[in-house]
């Protein structure tokens, strides 16, 4: 009987086992991708990009969700309380330089930005606009509470959706920057607790903040957007990419040298790939390598190496498996290290196709002009642009004066709208379509005037200036070699991030620099000045006017002692002077 | 093992115990835990500073909030405002670092920080509205002091100062009238149970001169008519890294760890003038209870409860959803059409896009009035008789 009582117990448990077994053979719905691609750039300079994509196949507007494995929950309830379709957030420190270093996988402008689709059962945008932007501060501890009506534009062209959507109707679409914000790890720290792994495991681990911000351009972002959940696409995964892309200088953090490896970048090496992850890469860029001689030399040598066609151009990579053991080699760290063979030629490298800039010009405090420059260098294709300006209302721009001019000649855009601001409502937005004609200059410029603020409007230090928001470009650059569309699923991460249609072109989003204008500020001691001034002054006038009018004098003898009167007539007498 | 227990969480080997012994010995036990009446902790750290000379004020938030977050005090309790950024301030030559000591021994800022206000947004209306409660109800939940009437909180204040005022970031300030009336306001709500102000400014005792609401204890780190002085500048990073009254508190706290039973007293004695040249001064007729009897981890460390239980608990497996969501799959590929990405850049479609027909709204205001006025002075010069032509 004894026996008997252990024994039923047991069969006890194997049944629930059992049929606990059977509920947990549904495949979990969310998956987890890392990767890191490394890329040296023309100019010395090292870019190392980080992608973390989890995929969540689940219809969170349908279904009442409640249980969250991977997919962060935060992020999920965001989704469903504000009928987001698409959320791009980026926090930015530094400015991606085109001209020397390449276009870019994805280009974010300096300071924060946030660009938000919503759903077309949304009823009150703005609304669900400024509570979203809210919830996100206190998120990412970043200050985007100061996102509001002055700096928030509907762009009608641009920044069309990522991902999947069935009409693009852009009143659900709300973009602002806030130029200012700062980047530091108070931003850092959450972003890495949003990662399934944290900084725990796997990729992540290379994430610390004291060589991440101390690099020329530091990026981090967030992207939620609907794809398809298969090549049918009938139904809709919802995918959240963070992605964080540093720039390591050769001259500050590499002392000059040109060897990098990822303890001198990150002071820590690779140990294991993410347990959670389904497929964890690093990629080397090592286009570089011609036939004959290899430039690059990476070590510990790839287990296998990709060519794809990236940003229009033939690229090779070397691969690195993490959850291969045989990566490790037995080391248990992975310490990437990239030699260079022999000096490259500072010359030699091909300018992309499209950059720009932007400045302001003039002299005193009331007008001056802002100008944007774009260059087309490809030799013999012309392209068309989507430049999109906002312009805050304190800089009163003058459009009659906007004038687009290529090669001395004036260039009229094929598209052309203008919101003009409103004091304190709204700011200026302007939108064209410019087509850049083959190797070519084009200048865009406008004329403003500066407005004078009230003065509780300046910020507490309005001697550092007023910002502008960056100009955003967004093109469609010709292919230097031809392209056919990828496969979602298995094409590494950095080459999915635009859905592309066309094999002879690629899609292209390029900010300009944020600009800094100042604005006539006032002496702020002033108040306290003309109350000092005016109460002396009326103290002076009232006063003696009514001392003048109210004091009366009377005839007072002095009294003094006889003693002293006694004293005073000897010395008098002794002076030859007349008694008192 | 039992004595190592008791160092590293007491509550933990508090129940540990509890589970076997007498019910006096229980109760005595208990009433020992809940001794000082509070249930939670909570911090508020305000750095008021702008400017990069200004590096100590942050440093001397940062040092206050490592050791308070080093106690126990978890970031959802910490409302941390740091008027500027000096950790990524170009100027720094090591970024992402706040350094408390010279030769960059410690690095205050860490790798683990959230700073909910910053910037821009540390103003003395958004410090009232935090400690009255009265945010914005768009406001996240790390930017409000969600304290009850059981909450021991900390205040820690820093930054310029002269007798009677606080400076805010050099364009407001903040008088010990509105604070004292603030505390008031917050005694009325009961949003605390017992506070702790801590400042550290030039002149500081004049700051807690005004407090009239009960169960509040005061420091400064000088008195009327005296400077606070700072402690040292690194000349790798060009400026004085803290100041020496809060350079001695965090030596001091660096010394307590959450079991630890040192008392207020202690930390009234923490610098003085031969260190601090400042005389450090403090306030205890408004509180309850001896500050003697004040343990140090009141304020600087949290109330953490632990419940063991040898219940067991068992998770039912959620066998409903798992045959509702087969249903829903083959619902799914029935009706649903396949959907596309959109082009990035249509231009054909840009070009022709019709601009949205702004929607019409009738003439009001001015506009009306103007006419209103042309029409009156038309027939008013040309007689009455031509309204029958109008109508």
């Amino acid at each position: 009987m004894a026996m008997a009582a252990p024994l039923v117990l047991h069969l006890l448990l194997a049944l629930l086992l059992g049929l606990g077994g059977q509920s947990r053979a549904e495949p979990e719905r969310d998956s987890l991708r890392e990767e890191l691609v490394l890329t040296p750039l023309p100019s010395g300079d090292v870019s190392a990009t980080f992608q973390f994509r989890t995929r969540w196949d689940s219809e969170l507007q349908r279904e009442g969700v409640s249980h969250y494995r991977l997919f962060p929950k935060v992020l999920g309830q965001l989704i469903s309380k504000y009928s987001v379709q698409e959320l791009h957030l980026s926090l930015t420190q530094g400015f991606w330089r085109t001209r020397f270093w390449g276009q870019p996988f994805l280009q974010a402008p300096a300071g924060a930005e946030l660009w938000v689709w919503f759903q077309n059962s949304v009823a009150d945008v703005d609304k669900s606009w400024k509570e979203l932007s809210n919830i996100l501060s206190g998120i990412f501890c970043a200050s985007l509470n100061f996102i509001d009506s002055t700096n928030t534009v509907t762009p009608t062209a641009s920044f069309k959706p990522l991902g999947l959507a069935n009409g693009t109707n852009h009143h659900f679409l709300r973009y602002a920057v806030l130029p200012r914000e700062v980047v530091c790890t108070e931003n850092l720290t959450p972003w890495k607790k949003l990662l399934p792994c944290s900084s725990k495991a796997g990729l992540s681990v290379l994430l610390k903040a004291e060589r991440l911000f101390h690099t020329s351009y530091h990026s981090q972002a967030v992207h939620i957007r609907p794809v398809c959940r298969d090549a049918h696409c009938v139904s809709v995964s919802w995918e959240l990419r963070q992605t964080l892309t540093v720039v390591f200088d050769a001259y500050t953090t590499g002392q000059g040298k040109k060897d990098w490896s990822l303890f001198r970048m990150f002071s820590r090496t690779i140990t294991e790939a993410c347990p959670l992850a389904s497929q964890s890469y690093v990629y080397v860029d090592i286009s570089r390598n011609g036939q004959e001689n290899e430039s690059l030399e990476v070590s510990p040598p790839p287990t296998s190496t990709y060519q794809a066609v990236i940003l229009g151009d033939r690229k090779t990579y070397a691969v690195y498996d993490l959850l291969n053991l045989a990566t490790f080699s037995g080391s248990r760290s992975l310490n990437l290290q990239l030699k260079w063979r022999q000096l490259q030629d500072i010359g030699s490298q091909l300018v992309p196709f499209l950059h720009a800039q932007r400045y302001v010009s003039g002299y005193g405090l009331q007008k001056g002009e802002l100008s944007t420059v774009l260059h087309n260098t490809h030799p013999y294709r012309a392209f068309p642009v989507l430049l999109l300006e906002t312009v805050p209302w304190y800089l009163r721009l003058y459009v009659h004066t906007l004038a687009i001019t290529t090669k001395g000649k004036e260039n009229k855009p094929s598209y052309i709208h203008y919101q003009p601001a409103q004091d304190r409502l709204r700011p200026h937005l302007l939108e064209m379509l410019i087509q850049l004609p083959a190797n070519s200059v084009t200048k865009v410029s406008i004329q403003f005037e500066r407005a004078l603020l009230k003065w509780t409007e300046y910020t507490p230090d309005p001697n550092h200036g007023f910002y502008v928001s960056p100009s955003v470009l967004s093109a469609l650059v010709p292919n230097l070699v031809g392209a056919k569309p990828a496969n979602w699923e298995e094409s590494p991460l950095f080459s999915t991030m635009f859905p592309t249609s066309d094999s002879s072109s690629y899609f292209v989003r390029l900010y300009t620099e944020p600009l800094l204008v100042n604005l006539p500020t006032p002496d702020f001691s002033m108040p306290y000045n003309v109350i000092c001034l005016t109460c002396t002054v009326v103290a002076v006038c009232y006063g003696s006017f009514y001392n003048l009018l109210t004091r009366t004098f009377h005839l007072e003898e002095p009294k003094r002692s006889r003693l002293v009167r006694w004293l005073a007539n000897i010395i008098r007498r002794i002076r030859g002077v007349p008694p008192v | 093992m039992l004595s190592k227990c008791v160092v590293d969480c007491p509550e933990l080997c508090l129940a540990y115990l509890t589970s076997f012994p007498s019910p006096s010995v229980w109760q005595d036990q208990a009433e020992q835990l809940f001794k000082s009446g509070h249930t939670n902790n909570w911090a508020v750290l305000v750095c008021t500073s702008r400017f990069w000379f200004n590096y100590r004020h942050v440093a001397n938030t940062l040092s206050v909030y490592r050791s308070v977050k080093r106690l126990g005090i978890p970031d959802s309790h910490i409302v941390l405002m740091l008027a500027d950024d000096m950790a990524c301030n170009p100027r720094n030559p090591k970024p992402a670092t706040v350094f408390s000591h010279k030769n960059m021994e410690l690095n205050v800022y860490g790798d683990d920080v959230e700073v909910d206000y910053r910037s821009y947004e540390v103003t003395v209306e958004n410090f009232l509205r935090v400690l009255t409660g009265r945010v914005p109800p768009s406001a996240p939940r790390s930017k409000r002091l969600l304290s009850d009437d059981r909450s021991n909180v900390l205040i820690y204040m820093t930054g310029h100062g002269g007798n009677g005022f606080l400076k805010f970031q050099d364009s407001e300030e903040i008088t010990n009238v509105e604070l004292a009336d603030a505390f008031e306001q917050m005694w009325q709500k009961r949003r605390y149970h017992e506070m702790l102000f801590i400042i550290d400014t030039c002149q500081g005792a004049s700051m807690y001169e005004r407090f009239y609401s009960p169960n509040v204890m005061a420091l400064a780190s000088s008195q009327v008519g005296e400077d606070s002085l700072s402690h040292q500048p690194d000349l790798a990073i060009g400026v004085h890294l803290m100041d020496r009254y809060t350079f001695y508190v965090l030596e001091f706290l660096e010394e307590i760890h959450p079991a630890s039973q040192a008392n207020m007293n202690d930390l009234f004695q923490v610098c003085p003038k031969s260190l601090c040249v400042s005389t450090p001064g403090h306030r205890t007729d408004l509180f309850q209870r001896n500050p003697q009897n004040v343990l140090i981890t009141d304020f600087f460390g949290s109330v953490r409860k632990v419940e063991l239980t040898t219940e067991t608990v068992s998770l039912k497996p959620d066998l409903s959803s798992m045959g509702y969501s087969h249903l829903k799959c083959h619902e799914d590929e029935e009706l649903a059409e396949p959907l596309s990405y959109a082009a990035q850049l249509p231009v054909a479609q840009i070009i022709h896009q019709k601009p949205k027909p702004k929607e019409w709204h009738p003439p009001g205001g001015f506009i009306l009035g103007l006419w209103a006025l042309i029409l009156m002075v038309f027939f008013k010069t040309y007689g009455i008789k031509h309204m029958k032509y109008v109508f």
